[in-house]
């Protein structure tokens, strides 16, 4: 039962980052009704901009955190008001080989940059583990399921309490009669952009000091976090919460507890997750049925 | 008649410049051209999916394993003679291609893309645990197999002895052409025009009588089958597969070359194929970081959606129409 415990929160930890990643998807969904290829490689990029502050600049872990995110923030608003709004009249088709474009773009950057290196990242917790009725919990799991709640609590009283949230949910919904009644729609849908870019760096942060830093360390993640996304509704907050906390969760057992999945097969069960979903409920658990139209 | 006559006039040089270019140029070269042809091959079936029926693809790579993997297990475990594997690596890419093409039918745009580039990435680890099939981590090696042609001994041909890589630039752009033809016979009539309203309208075409079913799940089976020929004939030019030889980054190569070189137009598929080839050797030229192919090909994905959504062979319409005027 113990051992079953364990599993379930280190499940959560790993469901926590995908979670993360997923709202990012998420959001930018809503705002610019694309799939964001490139997310996984701007959180990448993020990690790596921290990794230097800490190490190369001898910053302390927290401070070079804040700064990280101002900065992913300011990144993911430029990449929308550069490459993205320009290709929005366009098919979908074009918005989403941009963001491929970005996905490259970055990735060919990180290993320019930093060079194509595996390197550790100190973690912001303890390594220690923490006794809890009996059961040892390691605290940087702990850690990161708080810090990815503390993230997703901010965000959802950023949406529903404050008139700027209210904004940008008006320009994602409505942008043409939002425009009308004196929101901002293009700033606000940047915004999304922003705030998706650090939702990636913390989950990039978060995920880099278990499996360490190198210029890939986002792609499987991203998987995840796109099946987080569809499992809950690919338009829904929430869902992306709850479908990366399950998937999180789901797939730590599974790969505990079934012999023939084992940790080799853990990405094509999340690729199976992703196609059952879409095929079966494409509108995911929580998500709105779209209606098409010519 | 008379419209025929430039494409023809064009198809028939481009077959003299294809049959006496190895005579002028190095062994290694041949080879690299061999690659040319093998990428026109993926980028054909590609282009039929995404650029003719408007259904975006990130894992033809995922194709192009199957093929390849098929024509190794094929050669390596059941003496089958690597040219035969071809048409058999089509078979079996195609059917996976249909198979794929009615769960995608249901999905649309986005989620296509999403799906197709999970299974890209998915490939290898799947390729990775059925390691009595595929041979797992470690692949399959055809170099000095009987099965493989000229791999050991030159290979003969209508009285020319032709070295390994010179039979392999042969082989490839036979294929290649072929496939060309192929394509530009399924495209140009009925069937094109079908693909290309399911582009252009899923609700128009469907209202037009245009089985949506019956044309995705058609141009799924004949994309796929292509990559698989592609796939298979990329095993027998590397002489060897493992999970790594078609990674994500493949996929997503194919996808920037068929960008490239124009949506929904086969003229441009060469430049296109020349330049996925060439591309990462150039790159390598201005830096030598492993990053520098990934940032010239992004900042070309990117720009060519700003400046030539067409691509190449949208740029080369529209001189063309100038022209006329």
């Amino acid at each position: 039962m113990g051992d079953f415990l364990q599993q379930v929160v280190s499940g959560l930890a790993s469901g926590a980052i995908y979670a993360s990643l997923a709202l990012a998807l998420v959001l930018i969904h809503r705002a610019t009704g694309v799939i964001n290829f490139a997310q996984g490689e701007m959180a990448t990029f993020s990690t790596y901009v921290a990794w230097t502050l800490t190490t190369n600049h001898g910053w302390q872990y927290w401070p070079a955190f804040v700064v990280t995110l101002l900065l992913s923030f300011a990144g993911g608003v430029g990449v929308h008001q550069v490459a993205i709004r320009p290709n929005e009249k366009g098919s979908v088709l074009r918005v989403v080989i941009v963001t491929i474009g970005l996905l490259l773009l970055l990735n060919g950057l990180v290993t320019l940059i930093w060079s194509g290196e595996v390197r550790a990242v100190q973690s912001p917790f303890p390594t220690r583990t923490i006794d809890i009725g009996g059961v040892a919990f390691s605290i940087q799991d702990l850690g990161t399921i708080g810090v990815a709640f503390a993230t997703v609590a901010l965000l959802w009283l950023l949406f529903q309490y404050t008139k700027l949230g209210l904004a940008m949910r008006a320009a994602a919904v409505n942008p043409a009669e939002a425009r009308l009644v004196g929101v901002r729609v293009t700033w606000m849908l940047s915004l999304g952009w922003g705030l998706a870019a650090v939702l990636g760096a913390i989950a990039g942060m978060l995920a880099a000091p278990s499996v360490f830093l190198d210029p890939n360390l986002m792609a499987a993640i991203l998987i995840y976090a796109f099946a987080a996304a569809v499992l809950g509704g690919i338009d829904s907050p929430l869902g992306a919460v709850v479908g990366g906390l399950a998937l999180g969760v789901g797939l730590n057992l599974i790969g505990a507890y079934v012999d023939f999945v084992g940790a080799d097969l853990r990405l094509p069960v999340a690729l199976l997750v992703i196609l059952v979903v879409l095929v079966v409920k494409p509108s995911g658990i929580f998500g709105k049925r779209e209606v098409r139209k010519v | 008649m008379r419209r025929l006559a430039l494409p023809l006039v064009a198809f028939a040089a481009l077959i003299v410049v294809v049959m006496v270019f190895p005579a002028f140029v190095s062994d290694f070269r041949a080879q690299q051209f061999a690659y040319v042809a093998i990428y026109l091959v993926a980028l054909i079936g590609l282009n039929v999916l995404t650029g003719y029926t408007g259904q975006i693809s990130l894992g033809h790579g995922a194709f192009m394993a199957i093929g390849g993997y098929t024509t190794a297990i094929l050669m390596a475990d059941h003496g089958v003679k690597d040219i035969w594997t071809i048409p058999l690596a089509a078979l079996v890419t195609g059917a996976a291609g249909f198979l794929f093409g009615i769960p995608a039918l249901r999905l649309s745009g986005l989620y296509l893309a999403l799906a197709t580039f999970a299974i890209a990435v998915a490939m290898p680890a799947v390729l990775k645990r059925f390691e009595g099939f595929t041979g797992g981590g470690s692949g399959i090696n055809l170099f000095g197999t009987p099965e493989l042609t000229a791999s050991l001994t030159p290979q003969s041909v209508l009285g020319f002895e032709l070295s390994f890589n010179n039979w392999l630039y042969y082989l490839c752009w036979t294929v290649a052409l072929v496939s060309y033809v192929a394509a530009w016979l399924l495209l140009r009539g009925r069937t094109g025009r079908a693909l290309r309203a399911v582009r252009d309208s899923e609700t128009a075409a469907q209202s037009s009588g245009v089985s949506l079913a019956r044309y995705k799940t058609l141009a799924f089976a004949v994309s796929a089958a292509y990559a698989g020929v592609a796939g298979s004939l990329f095993a027998i030019a590397t002489t060897f597969v493992n999970p790594d030889t078609f990674p994500i980054a493949l996929s997503i190569t194919l996808l920037v070359g068929v960008v490239v070189a124009g949506l929904g137009s086969l003229v441009g598929l060469i430049a296109g194929a020349v330049f996925v080839q060439f591309l990462p050797l150039w790159a390598q030229e201005i830096s030598r970081s492993p990053g520098a192919p990934a940032v010239v090909y992004g900042v070309i994905l990117i720009l060519t959606m700003f400046v030539l959504p067409m691509g190449a062979a949208g740029l080369v319409g529209r001189m063309l129409a100038k022209l006329r005027r």
